[in-house]
Order: structure tokens, then C-alpha cells, then sequence
């Protein structure tokens, strides 16, 4: 019998489409080959399980810290926005969508002299992918963020031989939940977004205790730092924010603070 | 929780857009969030901690200096491993031929060269007895990934290790695809043979097809 070569072997165990009904064909009926290809299987396991030793969890901030010095402040100019690439491929579509349309005739009964309602229109499509995109990432940012307050406000440290409570996990997610919080923040100003960028805006200062504080409080620095999240009501507020974006991811509608049109007209003005 | 594909995406479309708007801080959640996964294929590819740190901070420097190239179509996090793994064959090449011009400067050595790989780790072969013994495994292993050629061993690993594609293979290795797939089957090849017995093909003549 003539067996599978090596590279027909290496090619069905990867995957490969072309012959591979023939190939399985004659695996099944060949314990050589069956064996030959738990061999390379197994060699390719013991590669996958190969340890790699943990960077850490602070390893990013390590990268970060490395680098940042390095790093030249990119100098942002009105002209260079319209020319990124990312721009440039949404207006060659846009310009491809309109001659489209033009050819089939359907150009004129849209477009005003000015073209301005095609201009509108893209305008506000792109501020609808704006927003899902800011939504998107606010909502996960939300839900993770959620756990550490939840955490915290469900922490049971009273008693008179408690003299410590450790923080040292919830404080670390804080940090790494800093950065995008502040990035959100800012994006959602920008896009108008009041609602998400007050609830951000309080969340970042909890956030800031929380990634501030030891690794270990005593039970006074504890209660003053769960009293911060009862007082300003943030888990409420972050729950409903949450529930306030599903509704507008799954609706598209309009988000707390202003209409998707007002949105449109402003950036319109910008 | 785990983050969703599509909301690591938005996250990553957020902080790329402010960096491109001068905010540099914002591109501190793209290090933060990728250096990990950075860190596996340099360490794999190098098989060395400090050469594995060296290639992040490189990767994410050209990251940086080459956003404003990134289009929104493509990932980042593909984008920045492809840029990682780039730069790590160029590392390797030319590690390699400088460690080749120490060593003996009239033979010039390239990644081209045919070297046998057999040839390379000769006393690495593990008896019977030591290879009960998983580091000792370990280390044959890691040997005979190292003896491959540099955009062998990046092809393996972003293959068989990471599961990637073979076009996202072909851009890194600045190849088309048929020789991506050629560079990955050699890799398997050579591995099998300097595995020998542990995981060995039956017979060299299986290379061929004409065992019968």
C-alpha cells in the first residue's frame, strides 16, 4: 500500500481542503499513517503547550513606561484629519455610493443643487458609527468597572479583629480601568455625550480612590472609600447608564443627553 | 469578564483616534492591553525573556510612529503582532549573520542557506531514559525551533502555535502564500526529523511519497 507522503500528511492535519475527502479516505483504512498522524499531532500539541513564562499583570504599564519617553507628541492639523487613511476610504466610498447612484439616475431627485442632503447624510452616518463604537467600548468598560464597585460595596470587613482589608486586586483593575475612563470621557465630550461623560466623569473619581489608595487599608480608609461610591449613588448610576446603552445599541435611538439630530447639526458646524 | 472581539475593537478605534488627534496618553490603552500577547510570540520566536521584552517596546514604537498608516479596516491587534513579527525575523537575520561573521567571516551565511538541520543539534538528542524527562523534552524542543531559520520559526509559531492565517503568515514574512505554506510545511518537516525518535516520521523515503 502506498502511504500518505509527509507534506499530503503535514497539509491534512493543518487543515488543507484540496484532496482531503481522498486523503481521510485512506487514513481511515491505514493504521500506519493513523499513527503517523497522532505522531504530528502530538509533536504539534507539545509545541502549543510549550510554557511561556507570564510577563505579569502589570506588564503593560512596565511596556508603557518604557516606551512613553520615547514616544514624539503627534501634532494634529485640520488637514491631516481629512487626509488620514481611515477618512479617505470612508469618502472614496461615499464618492463611490454617489456615482452609483448618479448612474442610475436617481442622483437628481435627492441631491440638492448644493449637495447638501447627500453631505447630511454621510455626515450622520458617520456619526452613527462614531457612536456605536463609543457605546460598544463604554459598555464593556461599564460591566468591568461594575465589578470592582460591586466588590468593594459587598466587602464585609467590620468585626474587632479585622485591622486590614486588602484592596490590592480591585486597585490594580481600577489603574488599568483609569485609562480607558478617562479616554471615554473625553471621546464622549467631544461626541456631545453629556450623559455618559457625567457618569464617567464621577465613576473616574471613585476610580482614582480606589487606584490611589495602599494595597491594604485599614477599615476606616475602607469605610471612606465605599462611602464615596454610596454617596454619589454610583453603582445606580453606572447600572442604569448601562441599561441606557443596551437600549440605544439595540434601538439606535438617541442617547440622555441630546438627540442623534442635534448631534448631527453640531458636528455639521464643527 | 471577558471583553467581547467587537468591544476590544471599539476600545482600540477609541484610542487610536485620539492618539491620532495628539492625545499620546491615549495610546498608553493599546500598550496596556496588547503587550501580552506581544510578549508570547516574541518570547516563543526568541525563546529569551530579555529579547522578548526588547521586541514589544520595538513593536509598539513603530506601532506608534506608523498610526497614522493604520487603516480602521484592520485590526490592531494583527496589526501590531504582524509588525512584531516582522521585526523579530529582521532581528534574528541579522543576529545571525553577525554571530556568522564572529564566528567564521569568510563563509557568508544567510537565511537562505540550506543548513541541514540535523547537523546542528547532534549531541541535543535526547536517550531514551532522558526523554521520560519532560525539561529535557523541553529543551530538545526549544533547541529545534531555534535551529530553524528565522522565517521558519515565525511561521511555526504564528501557525502552530497562535493559530493565524496563512495570508496573515505571507505579510509577515513579506511572501505570497504558496511560499507561506511552504515555509510552514519545511518547518514541520525539520522539526519532525530533529525530534527523531519522539515524534519521528516512520521513514525518510515518507517524504518522498514512495514508501510502500
Amino acid at each position: 500500500m502506498k502511504h500518505l507522503s509527509e507534506e499530503h500528511l503535514i497539509a491534512y492535519q493543518d487543515g488543507e481542503r484540496a484532496g482531503r475527502e481522498a486523503a481521510a479516505a485512506h487514513i481511515n483504512s491505514c493504521t500506519e499513517c493513523q499513527a503517523e498522524l497522532h505522531r504530528l499531532a502530538e509533536m504539534l500539541a507539545a509545541y502549543q503547550a510549550l510554557p511561556v513564562p507570564d510577563p505579569g499583570e502589570d506588564y503593560g504599564r512596565r511596556v508603557w513606561q518604557q516606551i512613553a519617553p520615547r514616544l514624539e507628541e503627534k501634532r494634529s492639523h485640520w488637514w491631516q484629519v481629512f487626509l488620514e487613511p481611515r477618512r479617505l476610504t470612508a469618502a472614496g466610498l461615499v464618492a463611490a455610493l454617489l456615482l452609483v447612484a448618479f448612474l442610475a439616475g436617481r442622483v437628481s431627485k435627492r441631491v440638492t443643487p448644493s449637495g447638501g442632503e447627500a453631505t447630511t447624510t454621510a455626515t450622520a452616518d458617520a456619526a452613527q458609527v462614531r457612536e456605536r463604537v463609543l457605546l460598544l467600548a463604554v459598555g464593556e468598560h461599564l460591566g468591568r468597572s461594575e465589578m470592582v464597585l460591586m466588590e468593594i460595596a459587598n466587602a464585609q470587613p467590620e468585626g474587632a479583629s479585622v485591622k486590614q482589608v486588602n484592596l490590592s486586586s480591585q486597585r490594580r483593575r481600577a489603574e488599568e480601568l483609569l485609562d480607558e475612563n478617562r479616554l471615554y470621557r473625553q471621546t464622549a465630550l467631544q461626541e456631545g455625550d453629556t450623559g455618559i461623560a457625567n457618569v464617567l466623569d464621577e465613576l473616574e473619581r471613585v476610580l482614582l480612590d480606589v487606584a490611589h489608595s495602599p494595597g491594604t487599608v485599614t477599615p476606616t480608609q475602607f469605610k471612606s472609600i465605599r462611602q464615596r461610591i454610596d454617596d454619589d449613588g454610583l453603582l445606580f448610576k453606572v447600572r442604569v447608564l448601562t441599561k441606557e446603552i443596551e437600549r440605544r445599541e439595540n434601538t439606535g435611538k438617541p442617547g440622555l443627553a441630546e438627540s442623534g439630530s442635534a448631534k448631527v447639526e453640531r458636528n455639521n458646524q464643527a | 469578564m471577558n471583553e467581547s472581539v467587537e468591544s476590544v475593537r471599539a476600545a482600540d478605534d477609541i484610542a487610536i483616534e485620539r492618539t491620532l488627534a495628539g492625545d499620546r496618553d491615549a495610546f498608553r490603552v493599546l500598550v496596556e492591553r496588547h503587550s501580552a500577547t506581544i510578549f508570547r510570540l516574541a518570547y516563543r520566536l526568541t525563546g529569551n525573556h530579555h529579547d522578548a521584552e526588547e521586541i514589544v517596546q520595538e513593536a509598539f514604537l513603530r506601532a506608534y510612529q506608523k498610526l497614522e498608516q493604520f487603516a480602521s479596516q484592520a485590526n490592531f491587534a494583527t496589526w501590531v503582532y504582524r509588525i512584531a513579527a516582522n521585526y523579530t525575523i529582521d532581528r534574528m537575520r541579522q543576529r545571525k549573520q553577525e554571530d556568522a561573521r564572529r564566528q567564521a567571516p569568510s563563509a557568508e551565511m544567510t537565511d537562505d542557506v540550506d543548513q541541514d538541520p540535523l547537523r546542528q543539534i547532534p549531541d541535543a538528542m535526547p536517550s531514551p531514559e532522558r526523554l521520560t524527562q519532560s525539561v529535557e523534552l523541553r529543551r530538545q524542543m526549544e533547541n529545534a525551533l531555534q535551529s530553524l531559520t528565522p522565517a521558519e520559526r515565525t511561521a511555526f509559531v504564528m501557525r502552530h502555535c497562535d493559530g493565524c492565517g496563512i495570508e496573515e503568515i505571507a505579510a509577515a514574512l513579506k511572501s505570497n502564500s504558496s511560499a507561506a505554506k511552504n515555509t510552514v510545511f519545511r518547518a514541520v518537516h525539520k522539526l519532525r526529523q530533529m525530534l527523531e525518535p519522539q515524534f519521528a516520521p516512520r521513514a525518510t523515503a515518507r517524504a518522498m511519497g514512495t514508501e510502500s
